[in-house]
């Protein structure tokens, strides 16, 4: 029968199944960082329990760690957290990435670098957007801490087997428009609960067109859109992406991994739960205007207004997303002005993103009211760009440009974005408090979030991209 | 975990869709490496001002509602990151049981392990609910073991649970230690599996 990638992965992990049971499934990847493991840690402890397979699980710090000033990590708490990984890897036999290695870096972006990240693999971390990993073709998805525990000590998790949902892009993406628009313009249209209960398969020549950086910002967001997890399958980008990374096969075993990993393929014929379907072509600049990521529009669009929404909680949503955001009903997107760009981010901190925006910023200034950091998504991402001279462009244009880690994203270390002012980002969240208690976040692409910097507001980057050509 | 069957007590209507996870408990608060003390975090940005005063008119600060166990919800209840700190900060806070239409996959998961029973009703009987208990305070009595939820004017909302999952917070089992049982299947799944 033919089987789409989710069930060939997920029934390749199956250790025991049992009727009136979720399925024990076995994880081949066990991606660690400092917020959400310690308390896993002191739990092994406790029990006297040790870590069974530390050689498939690789830790790095990138929640809290400042990207600026290094080593010096003036947050007390945070400094605690940092040194228990560093301890808990050390006690327990876990390969760190400590800040300051060469491979440090946000979890999802050092994962697919090092070559961990494969096609057919089941990964987890504690950490929502390990969704990235299913560019790849891959079965990853985030896991509580008590679920990290649980792999640390068994390598298995009991889960549920979720519905399929294929979401099938069409066409082409216009000059000018980014995977991150995709993602978005699939949250806009379905919510952010469509993909609840459900594990995604993007499709599509829209997709297959797609670089491997570009397939992992639309699945690191298919948590945005509620699914447990996104993929895409394997095809020759994913085999070329991996070819001579680190920890991908050597030589001879490599051809004998990649015939493997194009199997995983969906097959011609499968089937779906559920199948939803857009145009790339209609797809526009995104830039959410609201407090999820679904609240967003093109950008040559106006806010919108609750003659927009037939029920009264919608209504009633808008209303107080507006509030938040203090924006009007109907105002136009281009009006909405900015004091902080950041680009950065699990989503957007890749080397095309950061060549993407510089090629925006080029021989430009910041706009005068606004203040820009760059953060690149690891250490050897920097030391790339660097080399190319990126970060000149950008610090001549008057952006920051820090060390790498998960910033102003969710603001846990002191990249925040102060009460009141507004952020265009290239992140994947844009809920209250996100950025920093009352900042107001609108997420963008890399290219959207580059333009608004040199405007001070939000402009049509398509127009931007047309000048340069 | 604490063994969950019976939970008697008023609810706590918080009258809102897509609650996502950063709402209940704010990054700021993640740096902690314990599992205790998150509940004076919960919902703290619409708990308190930006002086810290309490936000008089937000559910969990009206007088009706202290010492609830039980918080009522809309749609996508817990969406958002997989911070387990969100589920800890509302065990510690008080509550035992949460009711919504539906429940993000991640919060959903960790509430299992942590003793706190997710329930799912349909949106019209959380609607319900939430009316009854936004008028004046509403008590109920949620029943694991009978799957109910019997209200204190006598109607009963029955819902649905993973036996497996039902199990486990009525026995409060540690799951590890159940899985330690399969050490055989596991080891035979890792002598034949594929890895490159």
């Amino acid at each position: 029968m033919a089987k789409n990638i989710i069930e060939k992965v997920w029934d390749s992990h199956v250790v025991y199944q049992e009727e009136g049971k979720p399925d024990l499934l076995y994880i081949d990847l066990h991606l660690i960082h400092e917020v959400t493991s310690p308390q896993a840690f002191e739990g092994l402890r406790l029990a006297g329990r040790k870590v069974r397979r530390p050689d498939l699980c690789f830790a790095t710090m990138d929640h809290n760690v400042p990207t600026k000033n290094l080593p010096t990590i003036n947050d007390p708490i945070a400094k605690k957290q940092i040194m228990t990984l560093a301890d808990n890897a050390k006690e327990f036999g876990v390969e760190l990435a400590d800040i300051g290695h060469p491979d440090q870096g946000i979890v999802h972006v050092i994962g697919p670098e090092l070559g961990l990240t494969q096609p057919g693999k089941t990964i987890v971390c504690g950490d929502s957007h390990t969704s990235t990993h299913g560019a790849f073709g891959a079965l990853a998805f985030g896991i509580g801490t008590s679920e990290v525990e649980h792999v640390l000590s068994t390598q298995t998790l009991w889960q549920n087997k979720p519905k399929t949902m294929e979401i099938r892009v069409n066409g082409k993406l216009g000059v000018g428009v980014a995977a991150k628009d995709i993602i978005l313009a699939i949250i806009a249209k379905w919510g952010i609960g469509v993909g609840t209960g459900h594990i995604v398969e993007f499709t599509g020549d829209a997709i297959r067109a797609l670089s491997m950086e570009e397939r992992m910002t639309i699945c690191n967001m298919s948590i945005e859109a509620g699914a447990k997890a996104g993929l895409i399958s394997p095809d020759a980008t994913t085999v070329e992406f991996l070819r001579g990374r680190r920890h991908a096969p050597k030589e001879d075993k490599f051809e004998e991994a990649a015939s493997y990993w194009l199997s995983l393929a969906s097959d011609e014929g499968c089937s779906y739960d559920v199948v939803l379907e857009i145009d790339a072509d209609e797809i526009e600049p995104i830039v959410t205007w609201g407090t999820n990521p679904s609240m967003g529009t093109g950008v040559s669009k106006t806010v919108p207004t609750a003659a927009d929404f037939d029920n009264e909680s919608d209504k009633q949503a808008l209303k107080k997303a507006l509030a938040y955001m203090d924006l009007e009903e109907g105002q136009p997107i281009t009006s909405i002005e900015v004091q902080h760009v950041f680009i950065g981010s699990c989503t957007n901190s890749r080397l095309s993103d950061l060549r993407t925006a510089a090629s925006i910023v080029e021989g430009k200034k910041l706009h005068p009211g606004v203040r820009g950091i760059v953060v690149p998504g690891s250490y050897s991402t920097k030391a790339a760009a660097e080399a190319e001279g990126l970060d000149k462009i950008f610090t001549d244009a008057g952006f920051e440009w820090r060390e790498s880690g998960c910033s102003a994203c969710l603001g846990m270390n002191e990249d925040i974005i102060p009460s009141g002012e507004r952020c265009a980002s290239t992140s994947n969240r844009n809920f209250e408090g996100r950025q920093g208690a009352g900042a107001r976040t609108h997420l963008v692409s890399p290219a959207m979030a580059a333009a608004a910097a040199i405007e001070g507001h939000f402009v049509d980057v398509r127009k931007y991209v047309k000048q340069e050509v | 975990m604490e063994p969950i069957n019976i939970v008697n007590s008023v609810i706590a209507p918080l009258d809102r869709k897509n609650v996502d996870t950063d709402q209940i408990i704010s990054k700021e608060f993640l740096k902690r490496i314990e599992r205790t003390g998150f509940g004076s975090f919960l919902f703290y940005h619409w708990r308190f001002d930006e002086q810290g005063n309490e936000i008089s008119d937000f559910v969990l600060n009206k007088p009706e509602y202290k010492g609830s166990e039980i918080l009522v919800a809309q749609d996508n209840f817990g969406c958002g990151s997989s911070r387990e700190h969100a589920p800890w900060a509302i065990l510690d806070y008080g509550f035992r049981v949460v009711i919504a239409p539906s429940f993000a996959d991640i919060f959903h998961n960790n509430c299992f392990k942590n003793g706190i029973l997710p329930i799912r009703l349909t949106e019209e009987e959380c609607d319900e609910i939430l009316a009854k208990g936004l008028e004046k305070p509403y008590n109920v009595e949620v029943n694991l073991a009978a799957q109910t939820v019997t209200g204190e004017d006598g109607k009963v909302y029955s819902f649905n649970i993973d036996p497996y999952y039902k199990e486990m917070l009525l026995n409060g089992w540690d799951e590890i230690a159940l899985t330690f049982k399969y050490e055989e299947q596991i080891a035979a799944y890792e002598a034949k599996r594929i890895a490159y």
